[in-house]
């Protein structure tokens, strides 16, 4: 496995895209702490950005990359090679590229302003472990989708319309099910609602960690009270573990039966 | 050597093999026919593992071959259709599989043969079909394996190249190696096969040598015997 992913991250890394992607990023990265020195503030405008922006890249990237090297996968099949270690290291690659482009194009502009404080340096730590989850989960789902998908167009379109589900469209049915709902106790509900979607939950944990969660209300106050705490905290890594564990695990399983 | 017990496959609703039995314990040449869609390459596919038979069994020196992959450093593989990274460079090909099978190669002297050199560095998008099957033709002999396996070998070659390629598989014959070929080129399997396995809707319509199926057939030429067995299977 570790020939395919250091294969493919020295072919990622030599393209163009990673530096489009890179700079992409040091631009945001420097603009706002330039336009705007309260850090913490950056740090809300910078989760936005990461959480929609970089799980739709990765969706999207991770299923262009798998479609475009196709014809590599099937010479990598005739090879003495396990099979399941060609798509996992390809996986590992894409992902491992673009989490680098993310941690390298933000990191730097927030070194460069010096951001040493304890508190802030936590909090940047939670957005870049979010960012990184997210470019795992979206990548895996990616690369499933393309395995079921032989039709480049279909396999693209059920890629974004999965993105776009889980930034848009679960958020919207989520809250006509609390509005229907609103007569009923809905908060424990909404708690597990938001464990089954990645880009809530880890929005939730960022904005749990700017102590903003007062202007949340009431729900706020419960969400604050269960993911505030080490065992929520720890609930919600595992979840963001599983949006992971779980689509690899299925990408080693549709590997080794596919057809070439 | 080689064992296929059983052996279907199905697409969806399409049945691409069915119950193919076929042994090949000699080492030599044998050239699988058949006409388009009858599962040649689907049944090479199956025993390297690409493919995964709906069901049956099939065996690499004795040893079961599904959900394995060490087997295939023994095999050489020769691809029907030269599908390559197109942002990759002739050189950077060689050198990834080299890698990848950790075995001796003599990919100089193919290059040499087959007047690759002035191809290394250009991207394997930018070069032409018959360019392309040659490095493919490389990529697959450069090492040396007991079983070697051509998928259309001849498809895109000038003359030149052509007259070069049968060369390369007698002395890899007389190396005692066992050898499959698929080919729409008679002339090419009458010269080289030992035996025929002849592929007809996903089965083992005849197997033996090219004379066997002349006078099986009745007639005096390889491609009559050909066209006869295609004519009396639609009757």
């Amino acid at each position: 496995m570790f020939k395919i992913f250091k294969y493919s991250l020295s072919d990622l890394l030599r393209s163009s895209w990673s530096y489009f992607y890179l700079s992409f990023y040091l631009l945001l990265g420097f603009g706002l702490l330039f336009f705007n020195p309260d850090v913490s503030k950056s740090v809300i405008t910078l989760m936005n950005v990461i959480v929609v922006f970089s799980s739709l890249i990765a969706v999207v990237f991770g299923i262009m990359y798998y479609y475009n090297s196709r014809e590599f996968i099937e010479l990598l099949l005739a090879q003495p090679i396990k099979r399941s270690d060609i798509f996992i290291g390809q996986y590992m690659a894409v992902s491992v590229s673009l989490s680098l482009s993310l941690l390298l194009g933000v990191g730097i502009p927030f070194l460069v302003y010096g951001v040493a404080d304890a508190d802030l340096i936590k909090k940047f730590l939670v957005l870049m472990a979010a960012g990184v989850f997210l470019n795992f989960i979206f990548v895996a789902v990616a690369y499933n989708i393309a395995l079921y998908h032989e039709n480049r167009i279909k396999g693209f379109s059920y890629a974004i319309l999965f993105w776009l589900f889980m930034t848009l469209i679960y958020d919207g049915l989520f809250l006509v099910s609390l509005m229907t709902f609103k007569e009923y106790p809905l908060e424990k509900a909404s708690l597990v609602a938001t464990l089954f979607n990645p880009i809530d939950l880890s929005r939730i944990l960022i904005l749990l960690q700017l102590d903003i969660s007062a202007l949340m209300g009431y729900t706020g106050a419960i969400f604050k009270s269960f993911f505030g705490t080490t065992f929520g905290f720890l609930i919600a890594v595992s979840c963001l573990s599983l949006w992971v564990i779980v689509p690899v695990s299925n990408l080693r399983r549709k590997g080794n039966k596919k057809d070439f | 050597m080689i064992d296929f017990k059983n052996i279907s496959k199905k697409f969806g609703k399409l049945q691409v093999l069915e119950q193919v039995d076929l042994t090949v314990d000699k080492p030599g040449i044998y050239a699988i026919l058949g006409p388009n869609g009858s599962g040649k390459t689907t049944l090479i596919k199956c025993l390297l593992g690409m493919t995964i038979p709906t069901s049956g069994h099939i065996f690499v020196d004795g040893q079961q071959t599904k959900g394995k992959w060490k087997f295939r450093s023994q095999i050489s593989y020769l691809p029907q259709i030269a599908n390559f990274p197109k942002n990759m460079t002739a050189n950077e090909l060689l050198r990834l599989i080299k890698n990848l099978r950790n075995q001796p190669s003599n990919e100089h002297s193919l290059i040499e043969v087959f007047g690759l050199r002035p191809y290394l560095d250009k991207k394997m998008g930018t070069l032409s079909g018959g360019t392309k099957q040659k490095v493919n033709l490389v990529l697959a002999l450069m090492t040396d394996n007991p079983i070697v396996i051509l998928d259309e070998p001849t498809s895109g070659l000038d003359p030149l190249a052509l007259i070069e390629l049968k060369k390369l598989i007698k002395i890899e014959k007389t190396k005692g190696k066992t050898i499959l070929i698929t080919s729409h080129i008679m002339s090419l399997v009458e010269e080289l096969s030992d035996e025929i396995v002849f592929l007809l809707e996903g089965k083992i319509h005849f197997r033996g040598t090219v004379d066997a199926l002349k006078s099986t057939t009745q007639t005096k030429n390889f491609d009559e015997a050909i066209a006869q067995i295609l004519k009396t299977s639609h009757v």
